[in-house]
């Protein structure tokens, strides 16, 4: 087997790991304060893709100004969301929430279908990001290189924002023990909204960069929410690095599995979290509690 | 005549169906410490826990400094100006010690300062970057009474702050206690250790069966040592 082929395809996985990583990095947040299992996140993120398309068709808004309005403006339809819906929810039963969020997403992908079909609309690669760079053991699409090095930043930036920061630790508290947070004087609802604006705002992020690789699909979010709940699983139901690290450790292994026995490329990420649940039900960085 | 700081008046309280505060009623003036005794289940907890209003419903009234705080969600009453310290301590796992201290926005003027809080919790500071719960429980207590200061906070609600600790770290807290009076601080304690509270507080609030059923202060005490314990049955 060729270096080529090998390298390809661990791209294409650590591609695939970027979008994970983004997605599974906003459920592990959004789990953790809000206790729900946000399925419609895959949904945001395909709206994200298709706000860019349509910010370039209908107003000619380039790539690069749809990466910054079109997670601030889906973060803030995302803390509408919380506000209005999730909020309602809260003290019920999670299962609640699992409904009225997998409604949601229900109702946006029908949408769209009804509105622009099954196929893509395709989504052009910002110019500045045409073309590539031969590594000499592969050759690089700029624009891939750049999707993988966008969302390294952004997770880190992300993971540092809540690990390291005065904020981060008012989120971490209201993760913790959100009564005894809220009676120190911290505006609990006010943070969960906030959070889970954020995290619908990385979804939209990720959605915008997925465009030029998978065209704006309104079934692409539900092709990838399943595998980035998975991924989740894996890293451990709470734990942010755990959804980071293997959002993208999944990708790889997607890609490797591609290139040595592609018919399993598809159920891999499930027979991993399988196999980690056998050994640690918790999730390979979760606590046990 | 000195000013009320705070005051309970036909309060109730539920948890889901089970009413557990009937009528609450006492006064709490400012400078005061003020303890409430009474059996497991008696409602002290709870009368704490519907001033802060983490009580999933109540209704009555209860007034700092005037001000009607029932109706106001927690943050907005911890604003005002009341430091908690809940049973548990409520020091978080995944905060770091200092996180964990700086971690309540500040509500007021008149906050202690980083030193006099170093001057009142020696050794807090080695501990600087060890989760919080990574403290001994003795150590636990000073920090969250520690937390509840930075705020500002003029009115204390500390729950059992004695509960499961050596006598040493007993006294040590008694004697925070008495600096905060000192202070002008205003202290309401839930206690169960009748003979701690009579060393740290003026004056103890009897409660039975979600009810405050006497009042009495040390004089009372002094003059018929019994009469606390009718109510505690030991």
């Amino acid at each position: 087997m060729s270096v080529q082929i090998l390298s390809g395809q661990l791209l294409l996985g650590l591609i695939n790991g970027a979008f994970y990583a983004l997605l599974s990095l906003g459920l592990a947040v959004i789990f953790g304060v809000l206790g729900i299992i946000n399925f419609a996140h895959g949904a945001f993120y395909m709206v994200g893709a298709f706000a860019a398309w349509g910010l370039a068709t209908y107003l000619d808004i380039g790539y690069w100004p749809a990466l910054v309005l079109v997670p601030l403006a889906l973060g803030l339809v995302g803390m509408g969301v919380e506000r209005l819906m999730l909020k309602r929810l809260g003290g019920l039963d999670p299962l609640y929430g699992l409904l009225a969020t997998f409604g949601l997403a229900l109702v946006l992908e029908g949408t769209f279908r009804q509105v622009y079909g099954s196929s893509g609309q395709p989504y052009p690669v910002p110019d500045a990001l045409q073309g590539g760079v031969n590594l000499g053991f592969m050759f690089l699409p700029l624009y891939r290189g750049w999707v993988v090095a966008a969302s390294i930043v952004v997770c880190l930036a992300t993971w540092l924002a809540i690990e390291r920061t005065a904020l981060g630790a008012r989120l971490r508290a209201a993760t913790e023990r959100p009564d005894v947070a809220q009676a120190l004087g911290l505006n609990v609802p006010l943070l969960v909204t906030v959070t889970f604006g954020v995290a619908v705002a990385l979804a939209a992020f990720a959605g915008v960069m997925a465009a030029p690789v998978y065209q704006a699909n309104p079934l692409m979010g539900s092709n990838l929410i399943i595998v980035v709940f998975a991924v989740v699983v894996i890293g451990g139901m709470g734990s942010l690095s755990g959804a980071i690290l293997s959002g993208y450790g999944l990708g790889l292994a997607e890609g490797l599995t591609k290139v040595f026995y592609p018919p399993a490329a598809n159920i891999v990420v499930f027979v991993i979290m399988a196999c980690v649940l056998m050994v640690r039900p918790a999730g390979l960085f979760g606590r046990a509690s | 005549m000195p000013e009320t700081v705070l005051s309970v008046s036909g309060l109730d309280g539920h948890y889901g169906d089970s009413h557990v505060l009937h009528g609450v009623a006492f006064n709490v003036q400012a400078g005061e410490i003020v303890t409430l005794v009474g059996r497991n289940g008696a409602g002290k907890t709870s009368t704490l826990r519907a001033i802060m209003g983490l009580l999933p419903r109540r209704s009555g009234s209860i007034e700092l400094r005037g001000r009607q705080l029932i109706g106001l969600p927690p943050h907005r009453i911890a604003r005002a100006g009341i430091g908690y310290v809940p049973d548990d301590r409520g020091i978080f796992a995944s905060l770091s010690v200092a996180e964990n201290l700086a971690l309540p926005p500040r509500a007021q003027a008149g906050a202690l300062s980083d030193g006099e809080i170093d001057a009142l919790f020696p050794r807090m500071k080695e501990r600087w970057a060890s989760p919080g719960t990574k403290l001994s429980g003795g150590e636990q207590q000073m920090l969250a009474i520690a937390r509840a200061l930075r705020t500002g906070a003029r009115l204390l609600l500390l729950d059992e702050p004695t509960e499961g600790l050596a006598p040493v770290i007993v006294q040590r807290i008694g004697q925070i206690i008495r600096d905060l009076k000192g202070r002008g601080h205003t202290v309401l304690l839930v206690e169960q250790n009748v003979h701690f509270a009579a060393t740290v507080a003026d004056r103890h609030i009897v409660m039975e069966n979600g009810r405050v059923v006497d009042t009495l202060d040390n004089a009372d005490l002094a003059a018929d040592p019994g009469r606390l314990d009718r109510f505690l049955g030991v």
